[in-house]
């Protein structure tokens, strides 16, 4: 008896050894450890046995069913395992294969360049204003210190809808509706961004642009806060690196006015194509606001002073992007603008 | 403007290289673009004499050539037929190389050896256009006792540079070269020298011999008349010639280059009249009359308005004063005497006639621009000096010079402070006296104040302002610090509308959609292609006066078509599948001489198929698609009740494919598919969608401020409901239907089967649902479920007509 006990112990080991699924196992679990099986079996013929040898071999039946039941324990925590892991072998997949197709979307560049400037300002506490841009030729002009027969008029060549109404061709009326909403409120603290209009085109002129228009006005602001300004935004526009450069110019509604350039950001300055071999760009054209277009738009001139700068939102882009001809903004070509 | 070197460099010294003068230019506002160097390329071209001028045995076409340098004899053969012996030529000898890098080899031609050839201007890199006219083809004739064997860039003056001055409009003092070189004085510290011009004149005197008389004193402050006799017209000499090629002005004749000269080099235009066609050589300066016609020096008749100023003699117009000279009056060959005008006109007038008559001489660019009212004697001087000079006429005795409205000299007020206070940086007393007596202004110091005296010739400079961006400009921008404005704090913000715009195009670019920017102006053809019929509102558009184009002559009252036009664009270059949107403004006319109104709106267009892959298939953009990207756009903006109204009337739209938008009886928009006629016209062969909606309307219904709805803890049911209904009653009446009866319990309505067919009566749908009813308070009884289920079914037959399906 003692000796099948052992047999059963062993046969039980050895079964064990071979098997590989759960069904298996449940077989030998059975057919050792179930109510008909081997152990069962033999101590059922433990009557046979002297009654000073039953304790014994009742403590090493039940050894054998601890081993038994261990072992069986330990293959099925093995064989779950491999099974999972025979499970995860066959579900693998190739990875390098295309995800499932999202649309996708982009919004247009100049949108992006708008919004990037308009952050800048926004942190430095300017909200951002809006006119129309079917403006009265008083806002376009007048109201900028550009009378009829003035000779700036010529370096705007206007669309005209009738003889005092227009499309605006620049920003800057925005700055008159600003000031004369504010007066005598201060400091006004505006940026306008929006479409502009101008007969031309080429592959530099667009007949309808993007500008964004800038204005400060109050006690003591100085032509140095409109250099520190520019300088911070082209800074932070370009990248720390870039150096800028002010240069007097001439706009009716600023005086003194100036034009910012930037070292090139296609050579770094060295001359090249993009800045015909001048290694500058001009970016913006600025200013401290005309005397007189405080007093027309409502203020003592005595009393406050102002900044103002405008600037093409299409330039920007074609540096930042570096895009060769302005059409291509316009033209909305699929393929162009999944590239933003 | 073109400013010579060389030129410049008769009225001031300089001492830095050109390239370093434009940098200053530039740095000081005159902004320099190109450097232009005539002669960079040119080597080995040298002045000779043609000795013989013989067939060449070979050729009908060519000459065989003698030319002398003056030491050595060289034989060239050339095709040119304009010379002659005698001639003084520019020769090219071998190893010479010519404007473009062309190097002169020895060659023979059809047997004969040529050791070199003699040059045309375009050879030496002068432009056809502003070469005189004899003289635009063939070989160069140089004038006679040219010295021979010398360097011709030197002869023609090509060893100079040109500086190319992009001068703004306030700055008319800078368009001569005595103005440029103010400024160069200035900002060197050199002196300035300005010409004085010393000639003999004859016995005789202009008295009694010009009359000048101004009708319009206002428009015409000073008129100088100088009388030349004695004239022999001819070609002026070569400097002369090239002075005015380097400033782009064509060589014409003696007396004309000297006008012209005059006019670059002080920068008052000057004209000149043949004294004898002048009727009782009397200058009357007037008006225009009504219907007064004049053939001006280009050959054309114009027609002048009664506002035009002219130059008139007792029997009509002679000039078009500041413009242009008269036919009736032009000096020719044959003129003996010349009458000299130099005048002052009014900025105004002279750019009024030139814009209406469409000339834009650079006569009248100064004049509109203000000139020096003082230096018209000091010109028509300038003018008689240089034609005695070169032989080309006698200078009468003294000018007419009348002078109703003289010069008046400003005196500004200038506060040190205020440059202070406007530069943000301490600039010194004496730094800006230093400047401003620099630029040739008279200051008197009183302590705080200045009292500063302008010089004519600065017409730009009028306020203290125009003072402190003297002292600006000649201080140097690079010398102020930066800052920032100080003051009160403001807060940046966007308003309301502008945050939910920014978030309407956010959400539909991360959503699928691509934004386009697309001309607010469009062509009226747009009209008749998307099917609007004569009179629609839509049509009313506000026009563009002075379009670029037709295609562009409109402000748009709508905005898909561009839209789709976009996409017709990108199919027509293989990229059939396209998701478009813009944000932008239509224009609505409000009757004449009222802005137009103008409304900010959103438009999207989708055709073609969604992305499709290996693992999922593309599937058509539809109604239903676009309609996804709407129900997003609503959803973002707090929009809960939006109506879609069936529209069968639209003309641009698919009759059964199509719904107007209404949500709170605000007319939000329209979204449907194109209409296939509207699509043939486009030439898109598959279908399209498109909306278009309000922002200013959707902005007015959309709920602001968020609130929190309360998530019940307890398990809900879900049911499902089947019914067969008529196809005319709309979705969104059954969800409606079912929502109203289905009371607080009812939590989520889903649609998930839509079915038409056999098993359904004609005419009628099978809709599934599954409604989930949950309460915040408590786990529901299967009988209040059911109860809920009932009257929604009840509901739907009575108000619906509706059947269960079992
Ligand atoms: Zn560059």
């Amino acid at each position: 008896m003692e000796k099948r006990l052992r047999d059963i112990a062993e046969e039980a080991r050895r079964s064990l050894d071979s098997v590989s699924s759960l069904a298996e196992l449940d077989e030998i679990r059975v057919r050792f450890l179930g109510k008909k099986g081997e152990l069962t079996r033999v101590l059922r013929k433990m009557g046979m046995v002297p009654a000073e040898e039953r304790p014994r071999i009742g403590q090493l039946a039940n050894e054998v069913r601890d081993v038994i039941e261990k072992s069986l324990a330990g293959r099925i925590e093995a064989v779950k395992e491999r099974v999972k892991e025979e499970r995860l072998r066959q579900e693998g997949i190739d990875v390098t294969l295309p995800g499932l197709p999202v649309t996708r979307g982009r919004k247009h560049p100049i949108t992006l360049v708008t919004e990037e400037i308009a952050g800048f300002f926004l942190g430095l506490g300017y909200s951002i204003a809006e006119g129309p841009e079917i403006e009265l030729d008083y806002y376009n002009f007048e109201a900028l210190n550009i009378p009829k027969d003035h000779p700036a008029r010529d370096m705007q060549d206007t669309f005209f809808i009738e003889p005092e109404i227009l499309l605006r061709t620049h920003t800057s009326p925005v700055q008159v509706r600003a000031m004369e909403k504010a007066t005598p409120a201060l400091p006004v603290k505006i940026i306008a961004p929006g479409r502009v209009y101008r007969r031309d085109d080429d592959a530099t002129h667009s007949p309808m642009f993007h500008q964004v228009e800038g204005l400060v006005v109050d006690r003591h602001i100085a032509l140095s806060d409109l250099k520190g300004t520019l300088d911070l935004f082209a800074r932070k526009m370009f990248g720390i690196g870039i150096h800028t450069r002010f240069r007097p110019s001439y706009f009716p509604f600023t005086e003194p006015s100036l034009e910012v350039d930037i070292s090139c950001v296609m050579c770094g300055g060295d001359g090249c194509r993009v800045c015909s071999s001048t290694g500058w760009l001009e970016i913006l054209g600025s200013g401290m606001v005309h005397p007189r277009v405080l007093e027309m738009s409502g203020y003592n001139s005595e009393e406050v002073t102002g900044f103002a700068f405008g600037l093409g939102v299409e330039r920007i882009a074609m540096l930042k992007y570096g895009i060769d001809d302005m059409r291509l903004l316009f033209e909305n070509d699929l393929r162009f603008l999944q590239q933003f | 403007m073109l400013v010579s070197f060389k030129w410049l460099q008769e009225f001031v010294d300089i001492d830095i290289s050109p390239a370093d003068l434009a940098d200053r230019l530039t740095m000081a506002g005159l902004e320099t673009g190109r450097i232009i160097e005539p002669g960079k390329d040119i080597t080995g071209v040298v002045t000779g004499r043609v000795d013989d001028v013989s067939p060449h045995p070979n050729a009908d076409k060519l000459l065989v050539v003698k030319v002398s340098n003056g030491a050595e004899t060289f034989q060239i053969v050339t095709a040119a037929t304009n010379i002659a012996q005698g001639d003084v030529v520019p020769v090219a000898l071998e190893g010479a190389r010519l404007a473009g890098g062309v190097v002169i080899k020895r060659a023979k031609l059809r047997g004969i050896e040529s050791q070199g050839m003699m040059c045309s201007g375009r050879e030496l890199g002068l432009d056809q256009k502003i070469m005189p006219a004899e003289q635009a083809h063939g070989i160069m004739i140089l004038p006679p006792g040219t010295p021979l064997g010398v360097d011709a860039r030197q002869v023609l003056g090509l060893d100079d540079v040109v500086l190319e001055l992009e001068l703004t409009p306030n700055r008319g003092d800078c368009l001569s070269i005595i103005g440029v070189a103010r400024e160069v004085a200035a900002l060197l510290g050199k002196d300035f020298r300005m010409p004085v011009p010393v000639f003999p004149e004859m016995p005789e005197s202009i008295e009694g011999q010009v009359r000048v008389d101004i009708h319009k004193p206002d428009l015409c402050r000073r008129y100088v008349a100088r009388l030349i006799k004695n004239v022999r017209a001819g070609s002026s000499p070569l400097w002369v010639q090239q002075r005015l090629r380097c400033a782009g002005i064509r060589p014409i004749s003696n007396i004309v280059d000297v006008t012209n000269y005059v006019m670059l080099e002080l920068g008052q235009p000057l004209h000149a009249f043949d004294y004898d066609l002048l009727t009782g050589h009397h200058i009357i300066v007037r008006l225009a009359g009504k219907d007064e016609k004049i053939t001006s020096l280009d050959g054309v008749e114009r027609e002048l308005d009664p506002d035009m100023l002219v130059i008139a003699d007792p029997s009509g117009a002679v000039a078009i004063a500041g413009v242009m000279g008269g036919l009736n009056s032009e000096v020719t060959p044959d003129t003996k005497s010349v009458l000299l005008e130099s005048a002052f006109f009014d900025p105004v007038s002279i750019r009024r006639t030139a814009k209406r008559l469409g000339l834009s001489s650079e006569s009248a660019q100064r004049f509109e621009k203000g000139i020096d009212l003082s230096g018209c004697t000091r010109a028509v001087d300038r003018a008689a000096q240089l034609i005695q000079d070169m032989g080309a006429g006698e200078v009468v005795a003294g000018v007419v010079d009348n002078y109703p409205c003289p010069a008046v000299e400003k005196a500004i007020v200038l506060r040190p402070s205020r440059v202070t206070h406007v530069l943000g940086v301490d600039v010194s007393v004496s730094a800006m006296q230093n400047v401003l007596s620099g630029l040739q202004f008279k200051i008197r110091d009183d302590g705080n104040e200045m009292l500063v005296t302008v010089p004519v010739h600065r017409t730009d400079v009028n306020v203290e302002i125009d003072l402190i961006e003297e002292i600006a400009r000649m201080y140097g921008y690079h010398r102020l610090p930066c800052t920032l404005p100080g003051g009160s704090a403001t807060p940046g913000y966007k308003t309301a509308e502008q945050l939910f715009t920014d978030k309407i195009r956010d959400v539909l670019a991360e959503a699928g959609l691509f934004e386009v920017v697309t001309y607010s102006f469009i062509s009226p053809g747009i009209f008749d292609l998307i099917n609007l019929p004569p009179e629609h509102l839509l049509r009313r558009a506000v026009s563009v006066k002075n379009p670029l184009s037709e295609e562009h002559s409109v402000m748009r009252t709508i905005m898909w078509p561009g839209l789709l036009e976009v996409l017709v664009r990108n199919y027509n270059r293989q990229v059939k599948n396209g998701t478009v949107f813009e944000i932008g403004h239509v224009f609505y006319p409000r009757g004449e001489g009222r802005q137009p109104a103008e409304c900010p709106m959103l438009a999207a267009v989708v055709t073609g198929r969604t992305r499709g892959g290996w693992n999922q298939a593309p599937r058509e953009m539809d109604f239903y698609y676009l309609k996804g990207f709407l129900e997003i756009i609503f959803d973002r903006a707090g929009v809960s009740e939006v109506s879609y109204l069936p529209e069968k009337t639209n003309p641009s739209f698919h009759p059964g494919r199509t719904a107007c938008l209404v949500s709170d009886d605000c007319f939000l928009g329209i979204i449907g598919e194109i209409h296939p006629d509207v699509l043939e016209k486009f030439g898109l062969g598959q279908r399209a969608a498109a909306f278009e909606i309000d922002l200013t309307a959707l902005f007015k219904v959309c709920k602001g401020g968020k609130k929190y709805q309360p998530i019940s803890r307890f398990p809900g049911v879900d049911r499902d409901l089947a019914v067969v209904i008529s196809q005319d009653v709309p979705a969104q009446e059954v969800f409606k239907v079912i929502r109203e009866s289905g009371g607080m319990l009812l939590k989520e309505v889903e649609l998930f089967d839509l079915y038409y067919g056999r098993q359904v009566p004609e005419g009628c749908r099978s809709m599934a649902f599954t409604l989930k009813f949950q309460a915040l308070d408590r786990t529901l009884t299967d009988t209040e479920v059911t109860g809920c289920l009932d009257n929604i079914a009840n509901d739907l037959r009575l108000r619906l007509g509706a059947k269960l399906r079992v």
